[in-house]
């Protein structure tokens, strides 16, 4: 049910923003943060979104991640109109489609790293076996067999991030969205963490959307996207 | 879907287990407070109320003097023993009548020496005082009649004076009288009062007038009412009677009192009962304070897991579910501390009640109010931290530091 329509519908894309514009404050206060972006982005895809701060490129992931709502233009997630669903849908349909990972990890502290990728099955209702099996079966395949029980304290920075990448993805997400991922790791561990990522778009067709500040973070993605003052201004496929 | 709030709930709770105690303890104390205090109280309304039966039920006191409050009267004529023969003749409803007179006195055997009341009063003293003998026995109507010196004393009395003796058949002296003991009283206990209801010496009333008081004085006079009489009828009864025996005009106001034991158990266990709701009352706001911590220990929890929920939303917590998990661990914290409570009241009732002497009474029901309390004190002071976290808006809740 999560296995993205890549190729009876390969044209159809999987994200689409139309016209997006997101205006915050209101009046003389109002601060228009998208001045109308348009972008497709097809499954399997693996874009990169660069931009200095306050291009509008966080604003422009957290309606990807239907976090929030346009304040017109249309964004259509698997066809889907985002803006027309409630706070609830939005929060159901991150469950079952989307994954998220952070720059500052975001887990849960002085909880096991199997809890933590346990989290997104729990509000999915799994039961407690497939739960565990499901969560193991994750934090192997980013290659923390062995540390299922340790609580983030006792974790390096790169293995509490693949512990987050694991909770992202535990799910088979149809989106994985990466919010500078490795902003809080060394070059080393970046590219593992990049490894980590490419790894899960080529063997398992996650589309991963990643917001980051480094070019040579960005050479890891198929696709680079600039945002500048709140419009796309460039879009390239490598 | 309450499953997994209480999955989650759980867990976040093991994940600050000194927090999630320390929330607790507010609970624990106002729990173990009403219960500790209420069985308590409920023992000593039990005790009170028992001891008055022991003292026989339909018994009317009648005292020399103005009413003024159990044990308390004002100055007046005492009476005669012929006042209590004229009673026992005229009312047919009364079983027993008993004058009696008393006063506190040394009593001696050979080295020892014990200061005890000594009571002068007839055969029937010790049916109407519910008083069973224990060895030996009571003095009769004959030996009451003659003024013989026998007597019958508590165990306080035979303790103190013959020790591993027997004391039957032996000889004690009060003032200047010798007398031989005849019987040992069962033993009682302490009264609600405080007071040894076994250390007391009971003689013949002609004996205690002539050898020892040297009047003719009764300062009491006990009856006990025949069953399914009413008390009220006979209380009329006696009080015209009486006003007759005492020569008092119309006009003038009672200058002795009939008291019904009823009465005063009735207002004894009231007291104790009206006591028993205030402490209850002062420990229920101790329970109310304890809410109010967890309410407090919440709201800061809310906003110092502030990107922890930010993230439970990202992942897709609906609002529901993280309303339900705050409002679980809420309500498991104050149940848990209330169970803690209870446990720990139970155990210091039975303690307690050992200690203070008075019979330990399981009140069912408020336990049973207890823990629905300490449940809706969650939800009721879980819901406004619950509901602060799940409206929050999850990009400022991920932003938060």
């Amino acid at each position: 049910m999560n296995t993205p329509a890549n190729n009876s519908a390969a044209r159809s894309p999987l994200i689409e923003l139309c016209g997006v514009t997101k205006v915050y404050g209101v009046g003389i206060a109002a601060m228009e943060a998208l001045r109308g972006v348009d972008l497709r982005i097809y499954a399997g895809d693996f874009v990169a979104v660069m931009g200095p701060s306050g291009s509008g490129k966080s604003t422009c992931m957290n309606i990807l991640g239907c976090l929030d709502t346009p304040t017109t233009g249309v964004y259509r997630f698997q066809g889907i109109e985002v803006g027309r669903l409630t706070r609830n849908q939005r929060a159901l349909l991150r469950r079952h489609y989307l994954g998220f990972v952070f720059q500052g990890f975001n887990l849960l502290n002085r909880t096991s790293a199997l809890e933590n990728v346990e989290l997104p099955l729990i509000y999915r209702h799994a039961h407690t076996t497939e739960r565990h099996v499901t969560a193991r079966l994750a934090l192997e395949q980013v290659g923390l067999t062995g540390w299922e029980h340790h609580t983030p304290g006792e974790l390096s920075g790169g293995q509490q991030q693949r512990v987050a990448i694991a909770r992202a993805i535990v799910t088979r997400p149809v989106v994985l969205l990466a919010d500078e991922p490795t902003g809080n790791l060394d070059s080393k561990r970046s590219a593992e963490i990049m490894d980590l990522l490419t790894s899960f778009n080529r063997d398992h067709g996650i589309t991963i959307i990643m917001v980051t500040h480094e070019p040579d973070m960005a050479v890891y993605a198929k696709r680079t996207v600039h945002f500048l003052d709140g419009l796309v201004a460039t879009d390239h496929t490598h | 879907m309450l499953g997994n709030a209480l999955l989650l709930a759980l867990r976040e709770l093991r994940r600050n287990v000194m927090r999630s105690f320390l929330t607790m303890l507010g609970i624990i104390i106002g729990v173990a407070a009403v219960i500790i205090l209420v069985t308590l109280g409920g023992g000593a309304t039990r005790q009170v109320t028992d001891q008055i039966a022991s003292l026989g039920s339909n018994l009317l006191m009648i005292n020399p003097g103005k009413h003024m409050g159990p044990g308390q009267s004002s100055g007046a004529a005492p009476f005669k023993l012929a006042d209590a023969e004229v009673l026992a003749r005229d009312i047919p409803s009364l079983v027993a009548v008993a004058p009696a007179a008393s006063r506190s006195m040394m009593a001696i055997l050979a080295n020892e020496n014990w200061t005890t009341a000594v009571t002068g009063s007839t055969e029937q003293y010790f049916t109407l005082n519910n008083r069973k003998i224990k060895e030996g026995r009571a003095f009769t109507a004959n030996e009451t009649r003659v003024g013989v010196a026998v007597c019958v004393i508590g165990e306080t009395v035979r303790a103190k004076l013959f020790g591993r003796q027997n004391p039957i058949g032996s000889h004690i002296r009060l003032n200047k009288l010798s007398c031989e003991v005849i019987g040992l009283l069962e033993a009682k206990g302490q009264s609600t009062m405080g007071t040894d209801q076994d250390d007391l010496v009971v003689i013949p009333l002609r004996t205690f007038q002539r050898r020892i008081a040297g009047n003719e004085e009764v300062s009491i006079i006990q009856v006990s009412v025949r069953d399914g009489v009413s008390t009220d009828r006979v209380k009329k009864d006696l009080v015209r009677l009486m006003r007759v025996r005492r020569h008092l005009a119309a006009s003038e106001e009672d200058n002795f009192d009939v008291m019904d034991l009823k009465e005063i158990a009735a207002m004894l266990s009231g007291t104790t009962q009206v006591l028993t709701s205030l402490l209850g009352a002062v420990a229920g706001v101790s329970l109310l304070v304890g809410g109010i911590g967890i309410m407090n220990i919440m709201l800061v929890s809310v906003t110092e897991r502030t990107r922890e929920i930010g993230t439970r939303l990202a992942i897709g917590a609906m609002e529901r579910e993280v309303l339900l998990q705050f409002l679980v661990e809420a309500v498991v914290v104050s149940s848990c501390g209330g169970l803690i409570g209870i446990i720990l009241a139970l155990a210091s009732s039975v303690a307690l009640a050992k200690i203070l002497n008075v019979p330990f009474i399981l009140n069912m029901p408020i336990i049973f109010i207890a823990v629905l309390f300490s449940a809706a004190i969650g939800v009721v002071f879980g819901f406004v931290p619950a509901r602060k976290a799940a409206r929050l808006d999850p990009i400022e809740a991920l932003r938060h530091e």
